[in-house]
Formats: structure tokens, sequence, C-alpha cells
């Protein structure tokens, strides 16, 4: 075999990508780094909070140059009904200190920015620059990939394929079984602006401390959620929707933002903001369910290619699960460039490391957490039996007298048409998955 | 501005699109005559699949965001071929 012209090819310039160009360059392999948009993070949304202490041993002090908005202080999660909502509010100033928690982002400054650290490493950055396919030995390994540009194969010891969700370099390599409709969310975004003064005002914050609101209903017949976070002078508000159930019914996506941002909780925060931009993208929502094989000679697969976004009702994290694992795919990667073994035995350090750290122990803590979030129960039943409940506590009857808290709970369980079996075990599913 | 209702184009006109002249998504509307559940056009969150009078698709790849909705609710074979634009094409989200 003639000698290839990189040692790492890394295939998309999003959190993933860039972490593991980072990795590799630093370790002295030569690394290419391929983006199809005109510059990194271009092509990518999300909803808005990263977290990323991941990064502390990567960038240190990453908070005194990272491109954020502001640093998440207070966390919300709201349960809504068309018209009631119960919210529970957690507040923290040491989320708004070093090394701090989470922090508001746009993805187009945090790529930009990551990217920016994998070429200071070295690692030579191609945008405009579209992977259209994987080139193999005849032993089935990988040795490099095909791009669109003239001339625009490039040979490769290990491809890193960091291309997102839709993967098609994990699809054409046969590492997923099937694409299924159910193991995706589509997310959809309105970005508005709101001057900074009334952002702090309205949402109860100062200087650079900002909200998370995560909500749960408040999209219509639609499995899914919301979301609420402050930028400095923006909202971010939008909706994931299960597929399935959102091709079966008849509202579109904006509809249902639209519904969200009318609802009484959510208008009088978001009232006369202006969009200044709507998006979408898909989350592999299924976790350990939808897992393709990551590893196989030549090529290792991180990230949303991999399906290890964190979609668990109230966590929705992808990004620093995608930092990760691009971080252990490249330190996996020059372990076996240096062996010079990059059969499947030659990068099994990956695979290790993801099952001994964060990236693999959250999946299989939650790994129940996607389904009975977005189960019809949860989704449909729960918010209405809950808010009731609530609503009946703190309603003043008189001069009838205060009902007691079990007998209200079971009214309105069965109100709701509710079994007591499936409660308990929904619970249960629930304390073994959260608790 | 406020909270007045802004069409569906002005929507799309907030994301900036690079159109390259050759299409990145083609649909089959041969295929799409013969499709009664139209996941497609309620999914789409750009909204650019169109149910004509006669029963029909038609689709514009223009303004896409690229998200891949389409092509994993539509269930019938041969209806969307889809590929990512040419490289330094299609949707561009702002930085700040
Ligand atoms: C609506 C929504 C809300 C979310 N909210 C959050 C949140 O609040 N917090 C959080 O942590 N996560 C969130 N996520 C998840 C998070 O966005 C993803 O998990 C994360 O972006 C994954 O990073 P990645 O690097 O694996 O993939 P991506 O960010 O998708 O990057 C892939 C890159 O590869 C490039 N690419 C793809 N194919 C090719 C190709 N063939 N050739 C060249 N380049 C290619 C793309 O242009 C892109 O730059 C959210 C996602 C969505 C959709
Ligand atoms: S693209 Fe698929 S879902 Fe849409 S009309 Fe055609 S066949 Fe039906
Ligand atoms: S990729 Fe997304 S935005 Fe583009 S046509 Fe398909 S569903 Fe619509």
């Amino acid at each position: 075999m003639s000698t290839p012209d990189v040692d790492v090819v890394v295939v998309g310039a999003g959190p993933a990508g860039s972490c593991a160009a980072i990795v590799a360059a630093r370790a002295g392999l030569s690394v290419v780094l391929l983006e199809r948009g005109p510059f990194p993070g271009s092509k990518n949304m999300y909803g808005g909070v990263v977290y990323p202490r991941i990064l502390d041993g990567l960038i240190p002090n990453w908070w005194e140059e990272a491109p954020i908005q502001r640093w998440v202080t207070r966390r919300s999660t709201m349960l809504l009904t068309d018209t009631q909502a119960l919210t529970v509010d957690f507040r923290s100033e040491a989320w708004g200190q070093p090394p701090y928690n989470g922090a508001t982002a746009f993805r187009p400054d945090w790529d930009h920015w990551l990217a920016s650290h994998a070429e200071a490493a070295g690692a030579q950055l191609l945008t405009d620059t579209t992977v259209v396919g994987l080139l193999r030995d005849a032993g089935g390994a990988v040795t490099g990939v095909r791009t669109d540009r003239p001339d625009g194969d490039l040979t490769a010891r290990v491809v890193i394929a960091c291309d997102g969700v839709n993967s098609f370099l994990a699809k054409e390599a046969g590492l997923y079984e099937h694409t299924d409709a159910k193991h995706f969310t589509l997310g959809v975004k309105e970005t508005l602006a709101l001057p900074k003064e009334v952002i702090d005002e309205r949402f109860a914050v100062r200087e650079r401390h900002g909200v998370d609101i995560e909500i749960l209903g408040g999209t219509g017949k639609v499995n899914g959620g919301g979301f609420l976070y402050t930028g400095l002078d923006t909202l971010a508000v939008g909706v994931v929707l299960k597929l399935p159930k959102l091709a079966a019914q008849q509202q579109r996506p904006e509809q249902i933002i639209a519904g969200l941002k009318q609802h009484p909780a959510i208008a009088p925060l978001v009232q006369g903001a202006e969009l200044k931009e709507y998006s979408a993208h898909l989350i592999p929502e299924a976790g350990l369910t939808m897992m393709p094989k990551m590893t196989m000679p030549g090529m290792l697969v991180a990230g949303d290619a991999a399906a290890l976004c964190l979609a668990a009702g109230i966590w929705l994290e992808g990004v620093n699960f995608a930092m990760a694992s691009g971080m252990y795919a490249a330190e996996a990667a020059v372990e076996a460039v240096q062996k010079g073994d990059t059969s499947a035995t030659g990068l099994a350090g990956y695979q290790r490391r993801l099952s001994d750290t964060f990236v693999l122990k959250d999946h299989r803590k939650l790994r129940r957490a996607p389904e009975l979030v977005l189960s019809d129960r949860v989704q449909h039943l729960y918010p209405t039996m809950v808010a009731n409940v609530v609503e009946r506590m703190f309603h003043v009857d008189n001069p009838n007298p205060k009902p007691g808290v079990r007998r209200i709970l079971d009214q309105e369980r069965r109100k709701a048409g509710v079994r007591r079996r499936d409660l308990l075990r929904d619970g249960w599913t629930g304390f073994r998955s959260f608790g | 501005m406020n909270d007045h209702i802004i069409s569906f184009q002005e929507r799309m006109d907030t994301a900036e699109f690079r159109v390259h002249h050759q299409a990145h998504i083609v649909v089959d509307g041969k295929v799409c005559a013969d499709c009664s559940t139209r996941e497609c056009v309620i999914a789409c969150p750009a909204n650019l699949f169109v149910p004509t009078s006669d029963g029909g698709i038609v689709f514009n790849y223009e303004q896409c965001f690229e998200c891949g909705t389409c092509y994993i609710v539509c269930n019938r074979e041969g209806a969307i071929s889809w590929h990512y634009p040419e490289g330094g094409h299609g949707v561009v989200f702002r930085r700040t």
C-alpha cells in the first residue's frame, strides 16, 4: 500500500470533529479537518446550552475566551397544559463563576472558535468541502474519503467520522442496521431579538447570567418538548418533535412553536421579540437503542454520527458528548497510528474510553428515559393530571375544607384515564432512570 | 414588530441560503402521486413540499435546512433522492 496522504482525516468540523482534530494534531499527527459549510458552525444549530467542562484539559481556562452569550445560573423545568403551568425553578450563584456549569452560545460562534483551536494545533481545515463517500481497500478497511473537490480523494491511516446526525459515512460503512423515523426528533427554533435590559428584567437575571427553561407539554398533539433560553440580547424558543407523530397529524413545526409562544406562561416572556432567524435540525433521540457500531478497520465514528447525543427529556446534551467522543476517538487513533495498527483491534481504545466515561455511563443510566419522556402517557396524560392536582391543592374552595392530597391524586388520576398500575410502573422507570 | 404574524416566506428569509444551480434533493413526482400519507408536507420545517391540485407534489430545494427529515419520514422507496449540496452551498447560519 502506498503511503497515505495524512495520518488522520476528520470529517465534519462540529464539536466532535474539532475536538478530535485538536487531540490528534497536538499528538503530532498530520490531520485534515473537512467541513462542507463555508465556515465551521455554518450548518449547525441546536437549542442553546453547552456544558464545556470536558474542555478543561484541552483548553485551560476556556471560559476566558469561549464565545458564550450568558452563563446559565437559573434553570427551570416547566410542565404545561393548555391553561396551566407548573414550574420548578432553581438558581445558583456558583454557576455564574468559574469553572461555571452551562452557558448559552450560538453554534456558528462556538464551532468556529473550537475549529480555530484545531488549526492552532496544526490541523489543516478545509471548508466548502463535502465528503461524498469512503475509500476502502479490498478487505473493506477504510483508507480515506472522496470529496466533491476536483482530484478530491484523500487517503488517511484513520478516518474519524464526525459528520453529524445523518452520518452518511456510518451508513455507507454499514454501521447502522437501519434508519427508523421513531429514533429521531426534529428540532425547530426561533432566535428572537430583544434588548438585554428587557431580558434581564423579564427573566430576573443580571450581567452575563442567563436562564434555561425546559418545557414538557406545549407541543400540542405531537410528542416532544420545548425550550426557551436567553442569549445576551436574544431569546431562543423552540420545540423538538417526535418524527412519526409529527408526520401523522396536521400541525406544522412552525405552528407548534407559535402555539408554545402563545401559551399564557410563555407569551409574556417573548412578547415583542422579533424573529431574527428560523432554523431546523434533527436530533438522534433514541440513545443506546439506535447506536451504531462505532469502530471498524480504519474508521471511528463520534458525536451525533454515532447517536451519542443524550436526549432524555429534562436533559438535552449533545455538544459535550460530541466533544468528549471526538477527543476519545482521536486518542485511540493516535495510539493506533503510533502502534502501526489501525485495524479494529488497534482502534479498540475508543470503545474502552467511551465505556469508562460519562459518554456511555450516562447513556446506560438513562437508557429508558427517552422512551419514557416521549411516551403518550407522559406527554398527554400526566401533565394534566399533575397540574390539576397542584391546582386543587392551592385552590381555596371555602366554605369547603381542604381535601386530602391522596384523594385529589386518586381522583385526578382516574379523571385523566391513567391506570394505577401504569402510573406506578412509569414512576418506577423514572426513578430508576433519573434516581 | 409587536407580535405581528409574519408570512412563511418572511420566516424563511431570516436564514441565508447559498443556492447551488444543481438540486441536492430530487423528488420523484410519479412516486408521490400514489402517496396518500404525505408525511413530508407536514414535517418539512421549510415547507418545501407543496401538494398540487392534480394530486402531485412540487418540490423546490432552494431554501432547505438540509435536516434530513423528509427522507426519514417518507417511507416510499425511490420518492426522494437526497444528498448534501456541493461544499460551500446551501444553508448558512450566521455568526453573531
Ligand atoms: C434543536 C436542537 C437542540 C439541541 N440542544 C442542545 C443543547 O441545548 N445542548 C447540547 O449540548 N446539545 C444540544 N443539541 C444536540 C447537539 O446539537 C448535537 O448533539 C451536537 O451538535 C453534535 O455535534 P457533532 O459534532 O457530533 O455533530 P454536528 O454538530 O452536527 O457537526 C457535524 C459537522 O459535520 C459537517 N458535515 C456533515 N456531513 C459532512 C460531509 N459529508 N462532508 C463534510 N462535512 C460534513 C456538518 O456541516 C457539521 O459541521 C440540540 C440539537 C438540536 C437539533
Ligand atoms: S416525498 Fe414521500 S411522503 Fe412525500 S408525497 Fe412523496 S412519497 Fe409521499
Ligand atoms: S432536508 Fe429538511 S428542510 Fe430540506 S426538504 Fe427535507 S425536510 Fe425540508
